[in-house]
Formats: C-alpha cells, sequence, structure tokens
C-alpha cells in the first residue's frame, strides 16, 4: 500500500447559512482546498454527507459536485456513516490512493441542517439511530445520549457540573477559531444554568447543528513532496462498528467501536496513546467526549470526566483537545464534522493555528463518531519530514 | 405514509405471546447459512437466543429501568406528548430495550420496577395509520381479595 498525504486544506465558517445552497458551499470549501494544493484537477471526489436527502431533497452528491466544481466526468461518490461520514470519505480517499488505482483525490465534506427547522430536524437526525427500536419510540441522539449520561452519574457517583469542563474547554478554543460558529466563551456557572434538551443533558452539553463545508486534497506522499512545501502524512486510518442501538450493546458505557478504531489505528502507526500531542474527538455530547476518553485508554472506567480541565484539555495542556472549538463551539456540520477535524488537525500540523496553536505539535488524532457510537473511524496525522 | 413499515412490526410491538416475536429486529446468519428469519419458518423476527433455546414460549414483560430520561425537545410526530420520559428497559429475562414510561405517578427512577402496556406510540402525520406499541408503567400492585 502506498503512503498517501494532505496537501491541500479548505473550510468555510459554521453557521445558519440561510443565503446560501449545499452545492454554493461545498464549492466555496473545495475552491479554497483545491488552490491550497496547487493541483488543477483530482482523479475522484469523495463527498462526505449524511442527511441530503431528508434536508435538501438531494441524493447523488457525487455527481452533482463533481459538475458543480467544473468536473465533470471523474469518478464522484458520496459515502455515509452518520456523523462519521466525514471520516468515512476521508477513510475511501485514502483506500483509494494508498491502493494504486488513483493518485489524487478530493474528501469533500458539506451538510445544510437548517434547510429543514423545528421538530422535522430532529426527525431526520434520528434517522442516525436505530429507526425500528429507538426513534420510532420517540428516540433523538440528545434523549440517548442523556440515557447514557443519567447511567454514568449513578454508576460512578458523578455530579453533572463534573462535565462543564469540556463545553468551557470547547468554547475558549472556538473564540480564537474565525471559523468556528460560537464565539462566546462560557462564563462560569452558565453551563448549570442551562436549560434541559433531554435530562440531564442540557444546552451546554450538546453541539449545535451548522451548516458548514470543509475539504481535504489527498495526494501519493511520492506525489506529494513535489507539489507542496508542508505534506501531511496519514500515518494510520482504522474504522469499526458496534451495535446501532443501544440496547443491544453488552457494555453501554464502553465506547467499543471508538476502542477498537483507536487500537487498530495506534497499532499501524506504531505508537501509544501517550505519543499523539493533539486530540480531535466528537464531542457532540459532553459524555459522549467522557466515555471516548476512557475508551482511548486516557482514563479508567468512570473516571473520564476528571480530565475536564484546562490544564489537561487546554492549548497548552498534556491532552489537548478540541482545539479549534470541537463539534460543541466550532459546530457541528453534520457529514462535514469529520473533514473539519481533519482541517484542524492539518493546521496543527502546519504549525498554522494560529491564535489556536498547540505548541510542538507532531502527531495529531482526529476521530470520526456516528450516532451514539455506532461508527468509529481513527486517523492518525504527522508533518512529512 | 408508511403503511408496509408499521403492518411488518404489528406482533413485536404488541410483544404477542408467540415463540421468537422479540422486538430487537436482529437476523444473525445461522451455521447452516440461512439467516434466523427463514429458519424460523413463519417469518418471525427471532433472536440468537430464541433459535438455540425452544423455551422462549412467554414473553417477558416485566423488568426494571436501567436509565430514563425527560426528552423536552421531540421529534416530529411526537411533539404533543413532550415532555415524555424515555428509558431502558432491563427485561427480566436479562435482554434490554428502549421505551417509553407511562403512567408516571412519581417520579421515575433507576431499579424501579415496570410492566409493559399497549400505547399509542404517534400518528403517521395528518393522514396516515395510528401506530401503536409498547411502553412501561410501574408495576401495579395486584390486589388480594
Amino acid at each position: 500500500m502506498r503512503d498517501v498525504s494532505i496537501i491541500g486544506i479548505g473550510q468555510t465558517p459554521v453557521a445558519e447559512s440561510w443565503e446560501q445552497p449545499l452545492r454554493e458551499i461545498a464549492s466555496q470549501a473545495a475552491q479554497i482546498a483545491l488552490h491550497d494544493s496547487g493541483l488543477k484537477g483530482i482523479d475522484a471526489l469523495f463527498v462526505a454527507n449524511m442527511l441530503a436527502g431528508e434536508l435538501s431533497r438531494q441524493e447523488h452528491l457525487g455527481a452533482l459536485l463533481a459538475g458543480t466544481m467544473g468536473m465533470a466526468g471523474i469518478e464522484a461518490v458520496r459515502v455515509e456513516a452518520a456523523d462519521a461520514s466525514g471520516g468515512a470519505a476521508l477513510r475511501q480517499a485514502y483506500l483509494s490512493i494508498a491502493s494504486g488505482a488513483i493518485d489524487t483525490a478530493m474528501v469533500l465534506g458539506v451538510e445544510k441542517v437548517t434547510d429543514i427547522v423545528g421538530s422535522a430536524r430532529l426527525s431526520a437526525m434520528a434517522t442516525s439511530l436505530d429507526a425500528e427500536f429507538e426513534a420510532e419510540q420517540g428516540a433523538t441522539p440528545a434523549a440517548l445520549a442523556a440515557l447514557l449520561m443519567q447511567r454514568y452519574m449513578h454508576e460512578y457517583n458523578v455530579p453533572l457540573e463534573a462535565f462543564a469542563g469540556f463545553s468551557e474547554n470547547a468554547h475558549f478554543n472556538g473564540s480564537l477559531n474565525p471559523y468556528a460558529m460560537y464565539r462566546n466563551k462560557l462564563r462560569p456557572g452558565m453551563f448549570a444554568a442551562a436549560p434541559a434538551v433531554a435530562t440531564p443533558v442540557g444546552l451546554f452539553d450538546a453541539a449545535p447543528d451548522g451548516d458548514g463545508a470543509a475539504a481535504v486534497v489527498l495526494a501519493a506522499t511520492d506525489l506529494a513532496r513535489d507539489l507542496v512545501p508542508q505534506p501531511v502524512r496519514i500515518l494510520a486510518s482504522a474504522a469499526a462498528s458496534d451495535t446501532l442501538a443501544l440496547h443491544q450493546r453488552k457494555d453501554m458505557l464502553h465506547l467499543a467501536a471508538v476502542t477498537r478504531s483507536a487500537q487498530k489505528a495506534l497499532m499501524q502507526a506504531g505508537i501509544t496513546n501517550n505519543d499523539v500531542d493533539v486530540l480531535e474527538l466528537h464531542d457532540s455530547f459532553t459524555i459522549l467526549t467522557a466515555l471516548a476518553l476512557e475508551a482511548l485508554g486516557y482514563a479508567g472506567r468512570g473516571e473520564g470526566h476528571t480530565l475536564a480541565r484546562p490544564e489537561i484539555i487546554g492549548l497548552q495542556g498534556s491532552r489537548p483537545l478540541s482545539t479549534f472549538g470541537g463539534l460543541k463551539a466550532r459546530g457541528h456540520a453534520g457529514g462535514a464534522t469529520g473533514v473539519y477535524q481533519t482541517v484542524e488537525i492539518v493546521l496543527q500540523l502546519r504549525g498554522a493555528a494560529g491564535a489556536n496553536q498547540v505548541p510542538g505539535a507532531r502527531i495529531g488524532l482526529a476521530q470520526s463518531v456516528g450516532g451514539l457510537g455506532g461508527t468509529a473511524i481513527t486517523h492518525i496525522l504527522v508533518p512529512v519530514e | 405514509m408508511e403503511i408496509a413499515r408499521h403492518w411488518r412490526l404489528r406482533k413485536q410491538r404488541y410483544l404477542l405471546p408467540e415463540a421468537g416475536e422479540h422486538p430487537v429486529g436482529v437476523y444473525p446468519i445461522a451455521p447452516n447459512g440461512k439467516s434466523a428469519r427463514s429458519a424460523n419458518g413463519h417469518g418471525a423476527v427471532v433472536t440468537i437466543e430464541a433459535e438455540q433455546s425452544t423455551a422462549l414460549q412467554t414473553q417477558v414483560r416485566t423488568g426494571t429501568v436501567y436509565s430514563y430520561t425527560t426528552v423536552l425537545n421531540a421529534p416530529a410526530d411526537f411533539e404533543e406528548q413532550a415532555p415524555y420520559v424515555l428509558a431502558l428497559i432491563k427485561l427480566d429475562d436479562g435482554s434490554m430495550l428502549t421505551a417509553q414510561l407511562t403512567d408516571l405517578g412519581e417520579e421515575p427512577y433507576i431499579g424501579m420496577q415496570v410492566e409493559m402496556v399497549t400505547r399509542k406510540l404517534r400518528t403517521d402525520g395528518d393522514a396516515g395509520i395510528i401506530i401503536y406499541g409498547y411502553k412501561f408503567r410501574p408495576t401495579l400492585a395486584v390486589a388480594n381479595a
């Protein structure tokens, strides 16, 4: 398998972009990434999107967006794994180049969550759950996160305030990121005073839905060295699944797909979790952040919440997390989120993260998760020496 | 209007006492290469356990609350019911399912004893069918004469 690198990145601000249709924000991100790569064209397009069919009455995004970008004729396909679509599309692009089948590819994540509003949007989001046995009972992603959070707090005797540090960290970093949906910092006490979405999950536990598009351009590393000054290598790529419905899991408070995917990736990379300098995890809900940190081996069972402190997850901390705001403050743009994570890790490794820079970042880990952990896709990135 | 999908699920939703009618929706590949659905013969959804044991004759309809939440932001067709309580129920046969709690006279709590009842889940829009299914209520004490 050939070595693959990222040679171009692009993103649009995550926001409620009422004025812009899906194809417009997608082509904006694509143009920025293509320009950044120096390439005039690409061999294949992998679109990351979870809900365009439900939200915008639009499927067949591969062909649509290739044509929109003036590249009709190239190979183009959409990849879907709920909110892990970003990581999934990146993996497919990576495998296509690593196999030798193609030399260059673009991964283009895009989501237009605002094309539907209100309870109909919640129903659309619920299609990432088990439709028959969870959604049909009135479940939403927030409700299922709440079931996990309630159980966690009960089993480990953890108060709600213990989770505040994750959101406060995310908002602090988001305030420094011009592409972030929310630039406000969370003042002490705001977390505890937040209205409930599904008890005990409050407004400040749950990441906001936003419209957004992000893109990365990949090339075989041999070609990459000649194309751009700072290629970023994909050192590892690994995916795993878990049962979709929470009630089918043997151990609900262990995100098995997160563990499996990360272990495979760390083994491919030949490193341990301690070697990772910067992390972008799927903080759609604070409980998932705590559980992911446990599943990644950074904390014992029931102790993930103890990492919610600036000296650990802050930019200067030992395990910098959500360095540009994470899903919580940068915003959660559905299938595009995994691509935003990748763009952010690349910025860190290029030393181009500005006010969000983690000093000396050399190894980055981006993990894209679908739903409540049904899919987990991990990528480990390093600068090309 | 989604008629076929709800018609297919009617037995699971009412938890009728037929062998293997367990609301799990798992179709494991059996060692003989046939899917569990065809192996069973009458199209019932079966679990791996049901295939291997003939003991699943009585539906377990009681259990305890494993976790619960009060849902304030409801998806389409559920807004009228909001706020409602959604729970993970650990049935007395050890299996788990997701269902609403109903007829709550008190605050729910983890470990609360509950029993299955048939309730309306939602209406399929303005013109669609009324969808019934299972919810769980605090187990009623049986009066002794």
